[in-house]
């Protein structure tokens, strides 16, 4: 199963994701802001990012930055959970690099989906 | 697959009073147009919203969106930070804990009000921004067909978002049947060829009743990245398909390639960064990070480490042994036992110390609550009051941050209610309009001091007297030090104002103050000077859970003294004891008397009929004030202690704060002081040895 990293400075709504990806069989690595993500990342290898955008210290956007500058992240799928479903908002995050958004509130049904159109 | 989100629920509420109190104090705190603060506040709000959808708090979903889009325009400066605004921020930073607190309690909310403010925030937000939350509702109606055909050119960059063309061919796949045709056109020469780009086109027959918005959905991700076009399969294009594609359209542009119903979903260069980018960059560093962990672990792990300790110094113990009686040929294991026994001891100590300092949080946890309750409280009694807050980041054990808020709380609301005049008052005694109240914060030996002042009227000290008179609490001809007499603000069934305020007044005196801290293991104390004000002085043990403590032994058994409360420990010289009224023996230590305890007789455990104290120690204690001579045979030594519960593991017992586990393993019990000042009064000694009794000791 895939190796996830969940990125949110919210630790209820990370221990869900975290709990719901674990379920269904997922390793997920958690990290409270984008710079604990950034060197979680770095530490090790993951198949997939899911971000929330606005965080402390460094943001979602600036971590899918940061993220695709890497060889090894050239081509991670990085999915921003955002609460923004304004265009504009998406755009900013697609820029940056982002591979898509998962829309809060989503419930863990659709978290899974969307994590398996990723992971293939 | 289903999962309960409840059980995340608790956490989300949680940290969602941990936002609506960061709000809070930074909305009070906000001047000017604070870029960094409104930030925090618009996070704060932000999460409380993400959260509130997902954990199926709708309404409070809903009505923080309000607030957030409010809190949006702050932070890119289309709105600045009006009192009204605030006011208002603040009012919904009442209402969402207010329907947060009911969604907890399960209790009822004020409808009426969240919906006034909910009303305002509306209104504040002017027409035309329901709107803008609504950017999806963009690709028309639903269009139903038997099949689709889709033309799907992508960018070649699209690979570096991390969008793989098969995964979205997979999503199709479930849709229905697919058939995919590959288009190489696009394909330059190899030594031109980046192989990480995409130079692939595709085109895919999708079979069955997927609505145009489902097939639309699987690129909705890369609609930005590529040309698309969906359109209705023709019936009679059946089987044809295959052939007729790849040429029916050609390759870059191909809007206008085909006639028909053909929709271009997007064709949007991927460069649109909006303005509001900029400003939310620089994100400030305030926030401390930290962990939440289950107390119920952390308790555990103590354990663990109390258990760890335990080893360690039985472990000691058999090496001092061997030390004893070892032969000259295991010298060597002997030092190597010692060494390893260091070492152990070194960790234990660390491990420990890491362990305890899970448990501290800085007392600004305590202190936050303060800002808006001075705030309010002084606006309720028509007195300006400036708080002032220093030491917040001293740190103090979990457990006693939760116990000592509503002591403190009824401390500060006291200041602001008795101590601090009006204005006009205030005038006229020449002091500055605005009253302060200081709350402050430090370490002082093991333990954490936080101080209340203000610089008010002072404590009233003939009214207190007076009253004490009244409910003789004191004897009227009784000759009283001021300390003594503010002292008594403190006695049960005291209180000094005129009449029951509903800000002060709520049943909850002085005494339980005390008492509460008293149970924290603590004291308060009380200094004041007419016209200038008062200070109450609150001593804590920094935490509940290890102890320094002084080894004694009375008649066989082993007791521990807390080191904190301990001021001397001497010898007894026979001609300094002397006996009060043929019933009570005292000590005379330079100049003071100090009653002598006997703590078997003291505790029961079998008082001894003749009392030598020629080879006697005495442990001079100390708490609250008065000072106790206990009477031991033997000091063994200082360690420290891990407390164990009598009540848990026993009964609560008088006189007792708990009890450990020694190195041999055997259990000592440990003293209260205070208490044991308690037990003493009750059992018939006067603890209060006054200068002017002194007398007739001597």
């Amino acid at each position: 199963m895939a190796k996830i990293l969940a990125v949110d400075d919210s630790t209820s709504l990370r221990q869900m994701v975290a709990f719901t990806l674990k379920q269904a069989g997922h390793e997920v690595v958690e990290a409270s802001d984008g710079r604990d993500a950034l060197q979680k990342a770095k530490g090790g290898r993951v198949d997939l990012v899911l971000s929330d955008v606005n965080m402390p210290g460094m943001d979602g956007i600036s971590l899918v930055k940061e993220l695709r500058t890497l060889p090894s992240y050239k081509f991670t799928p990085i999915l921003m959970l955002t609460t923004e479903s304004s265009p504009e908002k998406k755009q900013e995050g697609k820029a940056a690099g982002a591979t898509g958004w998962i829309v809060k509130p989503f419930s863990p049904d659709q978290l899974l989906a969307t994590v398996k159109r990723v992971l293939g | 697959m289903s999962i309960d989100v409840s059980q995340f629920v608790q956490t989300f509420l949680e940290e969602s009073f941990e936002g609506l109190d960061v709000m809070e104090a930074q909305l009070l705190d906000l001047q000017g147009d604070d870029v960094e603060a409104v930030n925090t506040i618009f996070r704060a709000a932000h999460s409380i919203k993400g959260g509130a959808g997902t954990f199926g708090f709708a309404a409070v979903g809903e009505f923080t969106h309000g607030v957030e889009t409010l809190l949006d325009e702050m932070r890119s400066g289309h709105r600045s930070a009006t009192p009204e605004l605030v006011k208002l921020l603040l009012e919904s930073v009442d209402c969402i804990r207010e329907m947060l607190q009911a969604a907890r309690d399960g209790a009822e909310v004020d409808a009426a009000r969240i919906a006034t403010v909910g009303a305002a925030i509306e209104a504040s937000l002017g027409k035309g921004e329901a709107a803008s939350a609504d950017g999806e509702a963009a690709h028309g109606e639903v269009n139903v067909s038997s099949g689709w055909h889709i033309r799907f050119v992508p960018e070649p960059e699209v690979l570096r978002t991390g969008n793989d063309p098969l995964r979205l061919f997979a999503a199709l796949e479930e849709l229905g049947p697919l058939q995919v045709q590959c288009d190489l056109d696009r394909l330059p020469p190899f030594a031109d060829m980046d192989a990480e780009a995409c130079w692939l086109a595709w085109d895919l027959r999708l079979e069955g009743d997927a609505s145009r918005e489902a097939v639309a959905e699987v690129f909705e991700w890369v609609e930005d990245q590529c040309e698309l076009l969906i359109e209705p399969l023709r019936e009679d294009e059946g089987a044809g398909a295959e052939e007729d594609a790849p040429e029916s359209v050609s390759p870059p542009p191909v809007s206008g390639a085909t006639s028909g119903t053909p929709v271009p979903i997007a064709s949007v260069p991927g460069s649109a960064v909006p303005a509001s980018a900029a400003s939310a960059k620089s994100r400030p560093a305030t926030e401390s990070s930290s962990i939440r962990v289950n107390i119920d672990k952390i308790d555990a792990l103590i354990n663990m480490v109390g258990e760890l300790v335990i080893t360690q110094s039985m472990l000691s113990q058999v090496g001092e042994r061997l030390e004893g009686s070892a032969g000259a040929d295991n010298l060597p294991c002997l030092e190597k036992l010692l060494e390893g026994l260091a070492q152990l001891e070194r960790n234990t100590r660390e491990l420990q110390e890491s362990v305890m300092g899970i448990r501290m949080l800085p007392i600004s946890f305590a202190f936050n609550r303060f800002p808006r309750m001075v705030h309010d409280l002084g606006a309720k009694l028509g007195k300006q009051v400036q708080l002032k807050l220093s030491g917040e980041q001293t740190e103090l054990d979990k457990t006693v941050m939760e116990k000592i808020g509503d002591p403190l709380v009824h401390l500060v609301r006291n200041s602001i209610d008795h101590g601090i005049e009006t204005p006009e008052v205030r005038v006229a005694a020449g002091k500055p309009a605005a009253g302060e109240v200081h709350l402050n914060a430090f370490h002082k030996g093991g333990n954490i001091v936080i101080q209340i002042s203000d610089d008010g009227a002072g404590l009233n000290r003939d009214r207190i007297l007076n009253k004490a008179v009244e409910r003789g609490l004191v004897a009227p001809d009784q000759v009283l030090s001021d300390e003594q007499i503010h002292d008594l603000i403190f006695a049960p069934g005291f209180s000094t104002a005129e009449q029951v305020s509903d800000v002060s007044g709520r049943g909850v005196g002085m005494d339980v103050v005390r008492k509460n801290i008293k149970a924290l293991g603590g004291s308060v104390e009380v200094q004041s000077r007419p016209g200038e004000g008062s200070t109450f002085t609150i001593r804590l043990p920094l935490t509940l859970a290890i102890l320094d403590g002084q080894l004694v032994e009375v008649d066989g058994e082993r007791y521990v003294v807390p080191l904190i409360s301990i001021v001397e420990s001497i010898q007894v010289r026979p001609e300094f004891v002397k006996s009060v009224a043929e019933r009570r023996l005292v000590y005379r230590l330079r100049d003071e008397y100090i009653p002598i305890l006997f703590l078997d007789a003291l505790l029961g455990a079998g008082a001894r009929p003749e009392r030598q104290l020629t080879d006697s120690l005495l442990v001079v204690v100390e708490a609250e004030g008065q000072k106790l001579a206990l009477v031991v045979d033997d000091l063994l030594g200082q360690q420290q202690v891990v407390i164990k519960a009598l009540e848990t593991n026993f009964r609560r017992v008088e006189g007792l704060s708990g009890a450990t586990i020694l190195g041999d393993g055997t259990v000592a019990l440990i003293l209260d002081v205070s208490g044991l000042m308690t037990l003493d009064k009750q059992a018939g000694g006067q603890p209060g040895w006054r200068p002017s009794r002194e007398h007739e000791a001597a």
